[in-house]
């Protein structure tokens, strides 16, 4: 079997496996896999509003994934997606509180920028400690997301709360509404169906173009294959581990930023977690971009059909009264198919890559 | 003779000319072995065996096949057909526990020793201890000490193997072996990290053990090594069997013949470059200190110059501060003393990309650690540290058009063989990585040139192709500085030798008249002038 069909192959073959395993599960919990599954494809895919509510939900699984790839690409781990997400979306809050007057031809892309900007900063504190102390920055971006989110709660219930909210006395831990000239702009206004989408696509390619078409990706991907030949080469190896992680939390960062201006609340609010502001987004993200092989332009499908998955998942409960738990447990599952099937095909490279040693000059 | 194969040769000989000492029944017999990898013939049909007490030579250049002969002898590969014999009854072997049960052992050429560890600790690893579940190392300490002064190998049971330096690590292994009794020991290049007095030591050691009736088997590059050790030789090819042979009937040249499968044209220096008091000095080293890995001074206040046009070759046995003495040099390793100069102006402390832009290229030891990305493409390999130029990029993206044509010409000029510039590096042969990354370091023409250990596990051709690039980038005006621990290759090239020993410079002699023996003494630690004095 030639193996660009094994890479293919690889993924379908896992969501099969995971497929298989929750059909299981659901008739353990009583309800008819076929049918139940049947729901969640239809609710996705299956007309207008159930495809447009996909879209949204995956934007922020694009950006986070898209940004994961990068970073993985120089060989940095990030899973501190949330916490970027959610400094994102203060920093961007904070500039459109800042300058409620500027049209929206300007405002939006300054709050989008500013959410880059917060994003950047959070990715970037780790990578400096990887680069320049040699800190885990799997420990890192995890104790950071952490502090993040005790951030965005100090923020929402002091300095950022609505005014109202303290006249009325209610205190609910939220931003006033945020002025109507940064609200993205809608490409379907009856399905509240904005143009993020169209951010996060134009992300993805972007991110394709700067790994294999400049010198900075191609400096990215010496560095996550070899660091020992970059540094050789004279290539900034530290340097490198910094930007790839600064450019990762910007992803993460206009993520968070799109969930605010794109929200129908047109707020930042916060339940005290984080998971209230990103829906996970920031792990989810990982594992769209480890499903669409850590390639910007497949984490597009990919962060598609985790979103859809998503959206189902909230109809079969409504419908089969299956706990939604459930699509989490799917989700792990795919994991664990992709990763070990990532395994096997590693191996098998290994393997062929010894006899390769064995045998140089046939 | 390139067709035949080993019985043709075997029955070509006069039987009376082989000494009957070696006409006994073969200890180990591998009977017509072919083993196959995808796309690959790797052993091919191959007929090979040891007898008892003497020392059989397998001779081949990378890729012939040796090794996988011996990972079948060693139960690491299982054979596609053909079989093995051990005094004359079918042997198989599923893993290495089988082959060390059958006493088989093997010494590689890393060696497989726990740093951490004690010499007698290291010994007992892996073996049943007489006293159940305790640890039996008194026991072992004195087996030790007896198979050490039975065989003179001087090795003290109680010593942590990383106290050793690399010569005693290697009798650990051999201690090792005899511990276990081994009737049959595999030696994957026992002496690339020895100086020549240390060989001379360790054949000692290899001649008691084949007056114990022991089979050896010896592979090695060193044909000189080869002709006074072997009892016998086989020369691998392709996968086959080129000739068995024994050295009274042989000579070097006709064994490097065999091994290449054509004459060789033989290495010599060529018209060497007339040095005058007037030729500039372009690289020069004064002082140097630098700290090892272990934080100890790795090299201690060293001075080297090398004058435009001449290659300054830096001899020495494995781990004496060459490595350091690269690295240190081109940026990778911070300088704690002392200065680096590249005409007349410092270097020490830049950057390896300033380093780089002041003239100074670097053939780096671990070709594929340092000196590529094994997965990038060839032509991405080609333009590493050069890709931001203005003629490989613009406003920050790259010109892949541009790096293609260049790359291309690079690759046809330095004769390296790959499919095509997108095949990823780690595909090419060892020998040709070589050739890339010397067509990558020579392509700006650089003022100085450092080459570290420049042909090491490359193919004979390579090699010769090698050594005829550095002597015509030599010829050219370069300042090269050859770092090796092959010393007929610093002897075939330099036209001064620096010779190194724990981080001091011994001495510097003329090439024209240095003798190996003058050089094995300083790269043992005894000063050029104490050698003098002694003569």
């Amino acid at each position: 079997m030639p193996r660009s069909l094994i890479v293919i192959l690889i993924p379908v073959f896992s969501v099969a496996a995971a497929l298989l395993l929750g059909a299981i599960m659901l008739l353990m919990l009583g309800a008819n896999p076929i049918s139940g599954f049947a729901t969640m494809l239809s609710a996705a895919f299956g007309s207008l509003d159930g495809f447009s509510a996909t879209l949204i939900k995956s934007i922020p699984l694009m950006l986070v994934g898209v940004g994961i790839c990068i970073a993985f690409r120089a060989n940095v781990i990030n899973i501190g997606g949330e916490g970027q997400m959610v400094l994102g979306g203060l920093f961007s809050t904070m500039a459109a509180l800042a300058l409620p007057g500027l049209p929206p031809l300007l405002l939006v892309p300054v709050v989008l920028l500013a959410g880059i900007v917060g994003g950047a900063l959070w990715g970037a504190i780790p990578g400096a400690l990887k680069a320049y102390f040699n800190v885990s920055e799997i420990l890192s971006t995890i104790m950071l997301n952490i502090v993040a989110v005790q951030l965005m709660n100090f923020l929402l219930r002091g300095p950022l709360i609505d005014p109202g909210e303290i006249e009325r006395g209610t205190r609910i831990p939220q931003t006033a509404r945020l002025p109507e000239n940064s609200d993205l702009p809608m490409l379907v206004d009856r399905l509240n169906f904005h143009s993020g989408i169209l951010i996060a696509l134009a992300a993805a390619i972007c991110a394709w173009v700067l790994l294999w078409r400049t010198g900075l990706g191609f400096r990215l991907r010496s560095v996550g294959l070899n660091p020992d030949a970059a540094r050789y080469a004279g290539i900034p190896v530290k340097r490198s581990i910094v930007i790839a992680m600064m450019l990762s939390g910007a992803m993460s960062g206009l993520a968070g930023a799109i969930l605010v201006f794109g929200s129908e609340s047109h707020r930042m609010v916060t339940d005290g977690s984080t998971m209230g502001f990103t829906g996970s987004a920031g792990f989810n993200g990982i594992v769209v971009a480890l499903f669409g092989a850590l390639h910007p332009l497949w984490t597009i499908p990919s962060s598609i059909l985790f979103g859809g998955m998503l959206i189902g998942a909230n109809s079969l409960q409504r419908v089969a009264q299956v706990p939604s738990a459930l699509i989490i447990a799917l989700n792990g599952l795919i994991v664990i198919f992709v990763v070990s099937t990532e395994w096997h095909r590693k191996r098998l490279q290994a393997e062929s890559k010894v006899v390769n040693e064995d045998v140089v000059d046939k | 003779m390139t067709h035949s194969d080993s019985q043709q040769v075997d029955s070509a000989l006069p039987a009376s000319s082989i000494e009957t000492s070696l006409e006994k029944a073969p200890m180990l017999e591998m009977c017509g072995i072919t083993k196959r990898f995808p796309g690959v013939l790797a052993n091919d049909n191959v007929s090979f065996d040891v007898r008892a007490g003497e020392v059989h030579t397998l001779l081949g250049e990378n890729g012939a096949g040796k090794s996988t002969l011996m990972k079948i002898l060693y139960g690491l590969y299982q054979p596609d057909e053909g079989e093995l014999r051990l005094h004359g009854k079918p042997l198989r072997l599923r893993s290495p526990l089988d082959a060390i049960s059958h006493r088989i052992g093997m010494i590689h050429q890393h060696f497989m020793l726990v740093p951490t560890l004690t010499v007698a600790e290291n010994v007992a690893l892996g073996l049943p201890s007489q006293r159940g579940p305790l640890t039996d190392l008194k026991r072992v300490s004195r087996r030790v000490n007896e198979l050490s002064d039975l065989y003179g190998l001087q090795v003290d049971p109680a010593a942590f193997v990383w106290q050793l330096a690399v010569g005693e690590r290697q009798r650990v292994e051999i201690i090792k072996a005899l511990y276990r009794d081994v009737q049959l020991l595999v030696l994957d290049e026992p002496t690339a990290v020895l100086t020549p007095q240390e060989v001379d030591d360790f054949f000692t050691i290899l001649h008691e053990m084949k007056r114990d009736g022991r089979g050896l088997i010896f592979i090695s590059h060193k044909l000189q090594e080869v002709m006074d050790l072997s009892d016998r030789v086989t020369v691998l090819r392709h996968g086959r069997v080129e000739a068995t042979t024994t050295p009274a009937q042989t000579t070097r040249n006709d064994l490097a013949a065999l091994m290449v499968g054509r004459q060789l044209d033989s290495a010599t220096r060529g018209n060497r470059a007339s040095l005058t008091s007037e030729t500039p000095e372009v690289f020069s080293v004064n002082g140097l200190r630098v700290a090892g890995d272990r934080g100890v001074d790795a090299l201690k206040s060293i001075d080297l110059q090398v004058h435009a046009g001449e290659i300054l070759g830096i001899a020495g046995v494995s781990g004496n501060g060459q490595r350091e003495l690269a690295e240190a040099v081109t940026g990778l390793r911070p300088i704690l003393a002392g200065d680096v100069l590249v005409d007349g102006s410092a270097i020490t402390g830049m950057t390896p990309k300033k380093i780089r832009e002041a003239g100074l290229s670097f053939v780096p030891e671990e070709r594929m650690r340092d000196g590529a990305i094994g997965d990038f493409s060839v032509a991405d390999n080609m333009v590493l540290h050069n890709h931001t130029e203005s003629q490989f990029s613009s406003a920050g993206f790259l010109d892949f058009a541009a790096i293609k044509t260049h790359c291309s010409k690079l690759v046809q000029d330095f004769n390296v063989k790959t499919p095509d510039l997108d095949t990823p590096t780690k595909n090419l042969s060892g020998g040709n990585i070589q050739k890339l990354i010397m067509a990558r370091e020579l392509a700006s023409n650089p003022r100085v040139l450092i080459a570290a250990q420049p042909t090491r596990g490359v193919d004979i051709g390579a090699a010769e192709y090698i050594h005829q690039r550095l002597l015509e980038q030599r010829d050219s005006g370069t300042a090269i500085m050859v770092i090796s621990e092959d010393l007929d290759e610093v002897m075939a090239l330099a036209d001064r030798i620096a010779v190194i020993c724990e981080g001091e410079i011994m001495g510097v002699l003329d090439a024209g008249n240095a003798t190996r023996e003058q050089i094995g003494l300083m790269m043992a630690g005894v000063s050029d002038a104490a050698n003098s004095q002694r003569a």
